[in-house]
């Protein structure tokens, strides 16, 4: 992991782009000449109000949506390209697990898909429980969890097929406060453990800052990106380091940039 | 238990005694001739016991058509043409086979209109006309024309005439169920790259099982109800459709009754099956009770 930190490898590349939705009320600019590079191993954030084109950047990475205009690579390919090579696993809002599948059958399902071998399934779906600390849970339907071990759950199965890039839209958002802190915690654990590059989407300024090395503040009408804050914080952070001078500065600077983003208007 | 059956009770109490005055009612009138003729008076006191006994009545009360039924039942070998039991297996496997056919129909229908949106334009009208039109009258053409294509079997068109019936609930449903599955369920398998096939296997058809089992009442009902339509016509001697004809055009009221009975404890055994069978599958899917 050390040596990836002082060489940046990009990752993900985006050059002036754009992506119009046509409405029925006329078009609709989600995104306007948005550039960033997102390097290997990185955690950024993606924080603005609703309508700045954070989701929908996540989704155009995940080849869910195309752009209009620009460039996007993953890997150096297309988005559809790198989809096929498993590039990314994919968290969304909500837990989105199939209700007739256990918990071990759901996080099979992108194993299936993808033709791993019956054995080679199961050793998966024992390692990724362990690793969100669900190990007791594989027999369980999703129903017999918390709303928290369903979004855990969520999340082993987007690390179930070794993907170098976990792509998560406000997955902590229908959580209570404390269920967030501690699954946040987790978070930062996992991608000390396995080195992945996550981009994060989220309308909290503190989870925002707390999880980031990097935050991409935007606004919306039309989407852009409106500031890019490289955190000073260790990679190593317990949850009191969110009463520091350097996270409140941060935190500061967020604020400021969102308070921009809406002046514009 | 008590709970669930005392108002379960109450209604059927209050159906026995409500049909048991219209059959006073309604047997009197008879009675009344009669002694006309004789040139006697009957007191009310002497109607009553004589309502209750009639060999043709025009509605015969509840003791009457049980005791038929229960002599339809148990009184002669179940293989004998006068047997309820007999005719009450060849209804049965007229449904099973009209039902089968049915669901087959629905459920491929259903996914060719999620699939190709061509279908839906072109199936769907149809299909929702095809109910409308009544299926008494529908019913001896279906017959007229299997005859005429030289199919001797009774009960091809029976099973047509069934199916005819049943596809309707399924396929609206499974079109429902199909396409049940939410954005974040599609977007994800598409995050992995799935062919539509895997899309329809992994996804759409467990997503739709809850209503296919919720279908299957209603339409093994249905099944059932063209089964026995699919028995009226002239000619047909087999089957408690046949039974309640014979019953109408010899004047024989009880046999029509004890029919039409057998044919709701039918009915009753079948919706009780189904439901088992969707309880089971809840189970497997692991449905929250």
């Amino acid at each position: 992991m050390k040596d990836t930190l002082t060489t940046a490898q990009p990752v993900i590349e985006a050059k002036g782009l754009q992506l119009v939705f046509q409405t029925r009320d006329g078009p609709v600019h989600a995104l306007k000449d948005v550039n960033l590079t997102i390097n290997r191993g990185d955690f950024v954030s993606f924080i603005g109000p609703s309508g700045c084109g954070k989701t929908t950047f996540l989704r155009a990475i995940a080849a869910l949506e195309h752009p209009t205009g620009g460039s996007l690579t993953v890997n150096g390919l297309t988005p559809d390209e790198a989809r096929r090579k498993r590039a990314y696993g994919y968290v969304f809002q909500a837990a989105g697990l199939y209700p007739w599948r256990t918990i071990a059958g759901n996080i099979k399902l992108p194993l299936e898909i993808m033709g791993f071998a019956k054995d080679e399934q199961e050793a998966r779906v024992a390692r990724v429980l362990d690793l969100v600390e669900l190990s007791g849970f594989a027999n369980k339907f999703p129903w017999q969890l918390s709303g928290g071990m369903q979004q855990r759950a969520s999340i082993a199965r987007a690390l179930a097929f070794d993907a170098e890039i976990l792509l998560m839209d406000e997955p902590f958002g229908a959580l209570d406060e404390i269920v967030r802190d501690r699954l946040n915690e987790e978070l930062l654990k996992l991608w000390a453990r396995t080195g992945k590059t996550i981009g994060f989407v989220t309308h909290s300024i503190p989870e925002a800052v707390y999880l980031s090395t990097r935050i991409v503040v935007m606004s919306p009408r039309p989407g852009r990106i409106t500031d890019v804050i490289d955190s000073p914080l260790p990679r190593e952070r317990p949850l009191d380091i969110r009463d520091s001078k350097d996270f409140i500065e941060i935190a500061h600077r967020v604020r400021e940039g969102l308070r921009a983003g809406h002046a514009d208007e | 238990m008590s709970d669930r059956a005392i108002p379960v009770l109450t209604v059927v109490a209050g159906i026995v005694a409500l049909w048991y005055a219209a059959s006073v009612w309604m047997n009197a009138t008879w009675v009344f001739d009669q002694a006309e003729r004789a040139g006697t008076v009957v007191t009310w006191a002497e109607v009553v016991p004589q309502t209750m006994a009639q060999d043709r009545p025009l509605l015969p009360p509840p003791h009457q058509v049980a005791a038929q039924l229960w002599q339809g039942i148990t009184g002669q070998a179940v293989t004998s043409k006068r047997s309820l039991v007999y005719h009450g297996f060849v209804t049965f496997r007229g449904t099973m086979l009209g039902f089968g056919l049915g669901i087959v129909l629905g459920v491929s229908l259903a996914m060719a209109i999620v699939r190709f949106r061509v279908m839906e334009l072109s199936v769907m009208p149809w299909a929702i006309i095809s109910q409308t039109i009544p299926i008494v009258a529908l019913a001896p053409m279906i017959l007229t024309l299997s005859n005429q294509l030289g199919i001797d079997s009774r009960e091809v068109p029976k099973a047509i005439i069934s199916a005819y019936l049943s596809f309707f609930p399924v396929l609206v449903s499974m079109v429902t169920g199909l396409r049940s599955p939410d954005r974040i369920q599609i977007d994800l398998l598409a995050t992995y790259g799935a062919s539509p096939g895997q899309v329809f296997w992994k996804l759409r058809l467990p997503a739709s099982m809850p209503y296919f089992f919720a279908s299957l009442k209603v339409a093994v009902a249905a099944a059932l109800i063209g089964t026995i339509v699919g028995e009226l016509p002239t000619g047909a001697i087999e089957g408690l459709g046949a039974r309640m004809l014979i019953g109408s055009q010899f004047g024989e009221p009880l046999i029509m009754w004890a029919a039409l009975f057998a044919a709701a404890i039918l009915a009753g055994l079948l919706i009780l099956a189904v439901g088992l069978v969707e309880r089971m599958a809840r189970a497997r899917m692991g449905v929250a009770p």
